[in-house]
């Protein structure tokens, strides 16, 4: 046997270098970016499966030759989870992505506002809740051993010395785990080497596994039908379920896969992407499921060939070895090793990060005065503290192991270590779904939660009187009745088990929800509330730096010493860089030191990275409420000068007003002048005519009969002139008055031309050459006729006034749609020059020089003629001549009269 | 040996009235009708009295005016301004720019040779 | 699932079926609890019409199947349409 045993060391220790290497290679290629085929969810689905640890492996086929169906419990939880991933993994995973959580104590403390009380007092529990895990991996592989070894003698001396092999197998899990978990500082807490290895682990368990159980069922029983008879025939042939511990162990195992930290570390913090969590949801039960098929027909089997008094717990390893597959034995052995160990790595490796976190680095941090700039290098501190802490963790494993004698069956202390961290729960499912949930209430509920699960749970395992005296279970402590440990409130009958789950979370759970109701949240505690809850409506980060205090120096040396240096530079680098700024150091501004405090929270935990940055930021001064206050005094100065904006936005804009009215009344006062002058202008210009030569002709004697007529004449078409103006002026007066009176009719648009053409040309000298288009001739539109004809009157004459072309000539075309109609008269004369244009629709605008007979109102009064016809009139410039475009609707709207 | 004036107005009706009324009294009258010309006329015709239109076409008379007073040879130069817009503040303009005399339109034929006779004593 | 107020009131036909596959799953826990609590129900040990160990076994693992696979599927159809939804938002059946 001692060669075998011999062999069996040999190989695990083939077994274990072999994991190292596929561990290292890992790391290596992480390093060199070809991390791709490393963070596949099939790896991720593998790695879950360190909940199957060697309590499992052996343990389940102890515990369902002991009690049936009942060991299946403990995965129907965690298949019900990964099923149900969208209730609480999701969430869980999305939160610990955005808030950079560590470990399950980071995930409550940063909740419940960063605080380290919090952070302590769970890692305490999680410490002490999972120490006897430890040690059942111990006692599993010293059993383990010990089968190959033999069958201790009654005198103990052949056999294995329990305690010794137990210590050895520590060390070697020890320097294992230092090795694998504590090489680096990994920037986000992620082990690639680890994950692959435990990846690789799961294989060879889940081969172990199968291997036995298909050896089992077609290698010894023959077949499956066989296999069944087999079972029903023997001692675990009748469905027999305490149905209290069915339903509980279902729940508790479901609460311990999402509260244990080993779990939290692979489920959430080494998850790399959400999908994976997809995936798993129904690939880690299908591993489960395989995990749990072979486990009673190898517990059958074993009960059947092995003699009476063996233990169930080793019946994977015996049975092979009792059947003389000494191979396939060794292939069991190395599946419960491959358990034992990954958990143990995964595990140390989770609490040694928390311990150091939020234990160790606050004391050191407060033991330095200076802050975290002033000590060495924090960097080594935090790998020493993790190092240390492993040790520490492993070495507690053993001291339970020794303690508590190796004697207890495997499941039921696991179950003990379940419904330790099962307290976690009531913290954590309240901190990502209630955002009443408060740091009192959690702190109340964890606290008397852990005690009494300490104290109907924990202790009671190393056996009656051995921490507490048998009295306390006979009579309660110092006769307290309902406060015996099995019976409290002296509800007896309970299953030990079910009693210490069912009072401690229920309690829990009571004591945190009232706490909450009746606590009130620090502001800090509010917002990480508020992130956690809504995560998925903004995965930002809770505002809490105004720093121009600190130098970003000083929080460069200390980020140097968490991150390394290089990533570090980088870091501020980069930021530097999005700032906008050249050089290496960047502006201290709130959105930078989150993100550093973000970056820093990865490797030392939340509430330490947030001790240290505010350390820097306000020499520890600052405190939250600080910063609110700052912040609420800074908004009502910003909500007072907003108000001064407000009112001299508002004069601004009154004055600018009156400015606008000024320059109006200016520019109108400006315009009535010049108005009034050219009234004036045009007025007297033919008065003064008409007095002289009136005065001439009275005065002068001497005239000639023709002198006569001709003066009679000037003063005859001055005074015409002079009518014509006046008219016009009233016309014009009336129009844009509103005042006018329009006479609609119906008739045909030619008609008015034909009217327009014959009295203009009456009036002019008949040298402008008329040319009409009739191509619409009968045209019909309802319109008032007579101020329609003015405007073409006035185009007309203006035409033969004004064209200077050797053969004047104006065409007049008629183009019509079925609503509007478009008169167009285009003449060849000089064409206006174009900063005239903006003018001639002007009040006594005359562009070019005419015979004087106008006034310069024509177009003015065209204007407001066609714009009271529901029309417009406009001048298009042309290349020669000019042409005017009248446009007015076929049947007026006319105007408000 | 008559003297000369330099009407410069662009109506025709009103040069017509103005050179009737200044032959008659001797005066040898020349006429010129676009304000934009009117400088260059005045210098190559040197009159001794300019009669002057406050609007012409292409020129103000204020800005004739001031042009004239700009050069030395016509800085002392009579000229009568007459203006059919009566506004106080032309008449103001007119005077900063060196008017003799300004009178607004309509006049009266002895106003109007009166204030000639008083700007060119015979 | 609280929608945000500019969540519109009717989804389009495929976005309907995407959310009830997401109520799907979110039920299938549910329903695993129930079938596996089913046993607590069974009589056990001595009791009278006591139930035979195999049956007990194909019945749990029974169940593990169903759930893996009603798992799977509805990962496999909510997978499918969100590469869709990725792919041609527009697209209307």
């Amino acid at each position: 046997m001692t060669a075998s045993l011999n062999l069996l060391i040999g190989v695990s220790l083939i077994y274990v270098a072999f994991l190292f290497a596929v561990a290292f290679a890992a790391e290596r290629a992480a390093v060199r970016g070809r991390s791709g085929w490393l963070r596949t969810p099939l790896v991720y689905t593998l790695s879950l499966s360190i909940y199957c640890t060697a309590w499992t492996f052996y343990g389940a086929v102890g515990y369902a030759a002991r009690s049936g169906m009942e060991y299946v419990t403990i995965y129907l939880g965690p298949s019900l989870v990964m099923i149900g991933w969208w209730w609480v993994l999701r969430k869980l995973v999305r939160i610990g992505r955005s808030q950079r959580v560590t470990s399950v104590a980071d995930l409550i403390s940063a909740r419940y506002g960063k605080s380290n009380t919090l952070a302590i007092v769970v890692t305490v529990m999680a410490v002490v809740g999972v120490t006897p895990y430890i040690a059942l991996q111990l006692q599993s592989v010293t059993l383990a051993l010990s089968a190959f070894a033999g069958p201790p003698a009654a005198d103990g001396s052949a056999g294995l010395n329990m305690l010794s092999s137990g210590f050895w197998v520590a060390a070697g899990l020890a320097v294992f785990t230092v090795l694998f978990g504590t090489r680096n500082l990994n920037a986000n807490e992620r082990h690639d080497g680890v994950v692959i290895a435990i990846a690789v682990e799961a294989v060879v368990k889940l081969v172990a596994l199968i291997a036995v159980g298909i050896f089992v069922v077609w290698g010894i029983a023959g077949g499956v039908r066989p296999m069944m008879e087999q079972i029903d025939a023997s001692a675990l042939g009748t469905w027999q379920v305490d149905r209290s511990r069915w339903a509980a162990l279902t729940v508790l195992s479901a609460a311990a896969f999402l509260c244990l930290p080993r779990m939290f570390q692979v489920l959430v913090v080494e998850n790399d992407d959400e999908r994976h969590v997809q995936i798993a949801s129904w690939a880690f039960p299908v591993y489960l499921m395989l995990m749990s098929l072979f486990v009673v027909p190898i517990a059958v089997v074993g009960l059947n060939l092995l003699p009476p008094g063996s233990n169930p717990d080793l019946f994977v390893v015996s049975v092979p070895l009792a059947e003389g597959r000494t191979g396939l034995a060794v292939l069991s052995f190395l599946g419960g090793f491959s358990s034992a160990t990954s958990m143990v790595i995964v595990a140390t490796l989770a609490l040694s990060t928390m311990v150091s976190n939020h234990v160790v680095m606050p004391i050191y941090l407060s033991l330095k005065p200076g802050g975290a700039s002033m000590s060495g290098d924090v960097r080594s501190v935090i790998l020493r503290a993790r190092r240390l802490s492993i040790l520490l963790i492993i070495a507690l494993g053993y001291l339970y192991y020794v303690l508590s004698g190796g004697s207890g069956a495997l499941a039921a202390i696991g179950l003990i270590s379940f419904a330790g961290v099962a307290q976690f729960l009531p913290a954590m499912l309240g901190g990502i779904f209630w955002r009443g949930a408060t740091r009192v209430g959690a702190l109340s509920g964890l606290c008397l939660g852990f005690a009494i699960w300490v104290y109907a749970s924990l202790l009671p395992s190393f056996g009656q009187g051995a921490v507490l005296p048998a009295s306390f279970f006979e009579v309660g402590p110092w006769g307290i009745g309902w406060l015996r440990p099995y019976a409290f409130f002296g509800i007896e009958g309970i299953d030990p088990t079910v009693h210490a789950v069912l009072w401690s979370l229920l309690l829990n759970t009571c004591v945190f929800v009232v706490g909450s109701l009746l606590s009130f949240p620090k502001p800090l505690e509010r917002l990480q509330g508020a992130q956690f809850v809504n995560v998925f409506d903004h995965s930002g980060q809770a505002r809490g730096w105004h720093a121009s205090v600190a130098a970003s120096e000083d929080l460069m040396i200390m980020a140097q010493r968490i991150l390394g240096a290089a990533e570090a530079q980088a870091l501020f680098r980069a930021a530097a860089r999005e700032q906008g700024m050249i050089g290496h150091l960047p502006e201290p501004n709130p959105a930078f030191l989150e993100r550093l405090e973000r970056e820093l929270s990865a490797s030392v935990g939340t509430a330490t990275a947030h001790a240290m940055v505010s350390q820097m930021v306000g020499a520890a001064s600052v405190s939250v409420e600080d910063l609110l206050a700052v912040a609420d005094e800074s908004a009502q100065m910003l909500e007072y000068s907003s108000q001064l904006e407000t009112k001299s936005a508002e004069l601004s804009r009154t004055a600018g007003q009156l400015r606008e009215a000024n320059d109006k009344l200016t520019q109108l006062s400006v315009q009535k002048d010049a108005f009034l002058g050219q009234i004036s202008h045009e007025l007297r210009t033919p008065m003064t005519s008409i007095r002289a030569f009136s005065e001439i002709m009275r005065d002068a004697e001497g005239l000639s009969a023709a002198e006569k007529t001709k003066y009679a004449s000037i003063i005859h078409v001055e005074a015409i002139r002079l009518t014509r103006l006046l008219d016009d002026l009233l016309d014009l007066s009336v129009l844009e008055n509103g005042q006018v009176s329009l006479n609609p009719a119906t008739g045909r648009l030619d008609a008015v031309l034909d009217h327009a053409v014959i009295t203009a040309g009456a009036s002019g000298d008949g040298r402008l050459r008329i040319v009409r288009h009739k191509t619409t001739a009968d045209t019909m539109l309802t319109t008032d006729m007579d101020r329609l004809g003015q405007v073409f009157i006035n185009l007309i004459t203006n035409a033969q006034k004004y064209c200077r072309a050797e053969a004047p000539q104006l065409e007049i075309s008629v183009r019509a749609t079925p609503d509007m109609l478009r008169v167009e008269f285009r003449d060849n004369g000089t064409p206006i020059p174009d900063a005239a244009r903006a003018l001639i629709f002007e009040k006594f605008a005359r562009v070019a020089e005419g015979d004087g007979s106008g006034a310069g109102l024509g177009l003015a009064i065209c204007r407001e003629i066609m714009a009271r016809l529901g029309g417009d009139i406009s001048h298009v410039p042309q290349a020669s001549g000019n042409l005017f475009v009248v446009q007015m609707p076929r049947a007026a709207a006319l105007a408000a009269q | 040996m008559d003297k000369h004036v330099l009407l410069v107005e662009d109506e025709v009706n009103i040069i017509e009235a103005m050179s009737f009324l200044l032959k008659r009294e001797g005066w040898k009258v020349d006429t010129h009708s676009d304000g934009a010309t009117a400088v260059s006329a005045i210098r190559d015709a040197r009159p001794d009295l300019v009669v002057l239109d406050y609007m012409l076409p292409g020129k103000s008379g204020i800005a004739i005016l001031t042009e004239l007073r700009a050069l030395p040879d016509f800085a002392a130069l009579p000229v009568l301004m007459l203006t059919a817009r009566g506004q106080l503040r032309d008449r103001e303009e007119a005077e900063r720019a060196g008017v003799n005399r300004f009178m607004t339109k309509p006049f009266s034929n002895t106003e109007v040779l009166n204030a000639v006779r008083d700007l060119v004593r015979v | 699932m609280a929608r945000g107020p500019s969540s519109p009131v009717f989804l389009e036909r495929r976005s309907y079926r995407r959310r009830r596959m997401q109520d799907a799953q979110r039920l299938l826990p549910v329903l695993g609890l129930m079938l596996w609590m089913v046993p607590t129900l069974w009589p056990s040990g001595d009791e009278a019409g006591h139930v035979a160990m195999s049956g007990v076994i194909y019945y749990i693992f029974g169940v593990w199947c169903v759930l893996i696979g009603l798992s799977a599927w509805l990962w496999r159809g909510l997978r499918r349409s969100a590469e869709d939804a990725a792919s041609d938002p527009k697209h209307d059946p």
